[in-house]
């Protein structure tokens, strides 16, 4: 290609993190503690039958819906704004996922150890779309129930996903999940170069 | 691209809506045809706004340097019609889009973007 844009337009000038959990487990209180603005909501328009996001085709014909996302701006430097987009965890979302993390450079599943069950749908999401993801369990007022081995465990997690204690509300504890998984996609992505995989 | 009423229901042409139906917003049209990811920021160029829908207009006016989840919820329509906006006011040469990571991206641009965004993340 050799009108192939220079390596300065090619660099990417923003980039995202996907926040995923179970309603109320803490989403938009993480986006916020580190979010420079308000977090702010978007909506897509969803059909009761819809295979894509925004299918407005179909609109007339069928009722719809729509799914609010929150989400977060960090500038991190002149060169690279990070958006954090917090999505609902309920399987019936998965088509919009896909829009989502394309691109991102990992998830943090947020982790309620009172309902558990909340985080199956985005771990089995992430795992069969290949994205970095790690695990992040909210700490409600400071109560630590069970271990993180414990909840690992619980979630049947692979050994090499990593999995953090957080407090949401705290601004240096959600700042830590979004270094976490952002190292661990750097590991990934050098483990496979150090392999060989071309 | 696609039909306004799929199913024929013409019975249903004068409803009482709600709202303005967001196809109506985007003159019927339902996909853009410019690649613009959530997180995709925006810059304004060039100059002459003749000829742009109101909608169009008010999408231009808050987009520069902004991404297109911004954009979204700055004006309040939901994030496909937005995408069809902004694609044609990319199309007109009002504004370009900021380059993001997609599934072409080569193994090293993901790598620089990931220690780039460490190194801020560090110091943010």
């Amino acid at each position: 290609m050799d009108f192939a844009p220079t390596s300065a337009q090619r660099k990417a000038a923003s980039t995202k993190i996907v926040i995923a959990g179970g309603f109320g487990v803490g989403k938009t209180t993480l986006v916020g503690s580190v979010s420079e603005i308000q977090p702010l909501r978007t909506e897509a328009l969803v059909t009761n039958e819809s295979e894509g996001v925004d299918d407005l085709a179909a609109v007339p014909a069928k009722s719809t819906t729509t799914v609010a996302m929150d989400f977060g701006r960090l500038t991190l430097a002149e060169d690279i704004v990070l958006y954090l987009f917090g999505t609902p965890g309920q399987r019936r979302f998965w088509f919009m996922w896909d829009d989502l993390c394309l691109g991102a450079i990992g998830a943090i599943v947020l982790v309620d150890t009172a309902r558990l069950d909340e985080s199956f749908s985005p771990l089995d999401y992430f795992e069969h779309k290949g994205l970095p993801f790690i695990v992040a369990v909210n700490q409600f007022e400071g109560v630590q129930q069970y271990s993180l081995d414990e909840i690992a465990n619980a979630l049947a997690l692979p050994p090499e996903v990593p999995i953090i204690a957080i407090d949401a509300r705290d601004r240096e504890s959600a700042k830590s999940a979004l270094l976490r998984v952002t190292e661990y996609a750097l590991q990934k992505l050098t483990a496979q170069l150090s392999v060989g995989v071309h | 691209m696609a039909p306004l009423d799929p199913s024929g229901m013409d019975d249903e042409a004068t409803p009482k809506p709600r709202f303005v139906r967001p196809y109506t917003i985007t003159a019927g049209r339902t996909e853009s045809s410019v690649d613009l990811p959530m997180e995709a920021t925006l810059r304004t160029q060039g100059d002459g706004t003749g000829g742009l829908s109101a909608a169009a207009l008010k999408v231009l006016e808050v987009c520069d340097t902004r991404s297109v989840a911004e954009v979204a919820a700055l004006v309040h329509m939901p994030i496909g019609v937005v995408r069809v906006l902004l694609s044609d006011l990319v199309e007109h040469g009002h504004i370009r889009v900021q380059a993001t990571i997609t599934n072409d991206s080569s193994r090293d641009e993901r790598i620089e973007l990931i220690e780039r965004t460490l190194r801020g993340l560090r110091t943010y």
